[in-house]
């Protein structure tokens, strides 16, 4: 099973990166940018075909690795 | 007081933390490596500063989750002293051993220069050869230094007075909540600060205001 898991800053926690990417586009004439907010990817292959399971370790491994999560929060994908 | 200096790879001030330590014990701190499952028997821990495991994932993020880690939080438990600089405030938030945790710098900028600190806190095992409110300067260098807590937490760092320094008014130099520049731990055995102490601590490297740090140490644990 593959699984792509989104790591992202929470709602209201300031985000410089996402501010100075915002101003670029600004920059280059892309007014109607509002807001901008960046993360991260990251793509996994899991040896285990039981969806709930694969969720339930997946979980796991965001609390204790792959985000932090006293400022960011994360989306579990899974594709077959 | 005997001492350890945790190495992890591309940790970079070990060094500067060995020299430090060696000047001010007279004797040399054991260097640990950060696949090492035990610690030698010693009163006090550091965590350098640097870059460990190159900042991968988060800063901090892969060093605690290193075999050594879980050695240096048993120490803590028993109430050993453990100080962690810079990358090592880092690896202490990433651990839990300190709430909080450590943001990109507001502006953007890698952030490398003396920086006018206040001692808010002298009860404790780092400060107490300080005075409240004694203004220090001490150098940072980071990329990743702007301190961040929800305000339950902030308010709470306040209230048991475990602000050990605050970055002086005017002088923040990465947007950490509250000018915190570093914290202790609800046991007061475990110090987190950005800047570092170690790399002034003879007028030759340019000033001797991080001298009291590890006097505080050396006086409370030896």
């Amino acid at each position: 099973m593959k699984a792509r898991v989104f790591v992202t800053l929470k709602n209201g926690v300031l985000d410089p990166q996402g501010k100075a990417i915002g101003n670029a586009l600004h920059g280059l004439g892309f007014g109607a940018v509002g807001e901008v907010r960046q993360g991260k990817v990251i793509d996994l292959e899991l040896k285990e075909s039981d969806e709930a399971k694969a969720r339930a370790s997946l979980k796991d491994m965001c609390e204790k690795l792959l985000a932090n999560t006293v400022i960011e929060k994360y989306e579990i994908e899974l594709k077959a | 007081m005997k001492s350890a200096v945790i190495v992890f790879p591309a940790s970079n001030c070990d060094r500067d933390a060995q020299t430090a330590l060696k000047q001010l014990t007279g004797k040399d701190p054991h260097m640990v490596w950060h696949q090492d499952s035990a610690l030698p028997d010693v009163d006090l821990v550091v965590l350098p500063g640097g870059f460990s495991y190159g900042d991968y994932l988060r800063c901090g993020a892969m060093a605690s989750q290193s075999s050594v880690m879980k050695a240096v939080k048993a120490h803590a438990e028993k109430g050993g002293a453990v100080v962690g600089i810079c990358n090592g405030f880092q690896v202490l938030t990433e651990t839990h051993m300190l709430p909080g945790a450590l943001m990109r710098n507001a502006d953007l900028k890698f952030v490398c220069r003396p920086v006018k600190l206040t001692v808010e806190e002298t009860q404790s095992a780092f400060t107490r050869k300080y005075s409240k409110g004694q203004q220090i300067s001490i150098p940072v260098a980071h990329g990743e230094g702007n301190y961040f807590a929800d305000e339950e937490t902030l308010n709470r760092l306040e209230g048991e007075n475990r602000v050990a320094f605050r970055y002086a008014e005017g002088d923040n130099p990465n947007g950490s909540a509250r000018n915190i520049a570093g914290i202790l731990n609800e046991k007061r055995n475990v110090l987190g600060l950005m800047p570092h102490p170690e790399r002034v601590v003879d007028p030759l490297l340019g000033g001797e205001d991080g001298k009291a740090l590890f006097q505080s140490l050396i006086e409370t644990l030896s």
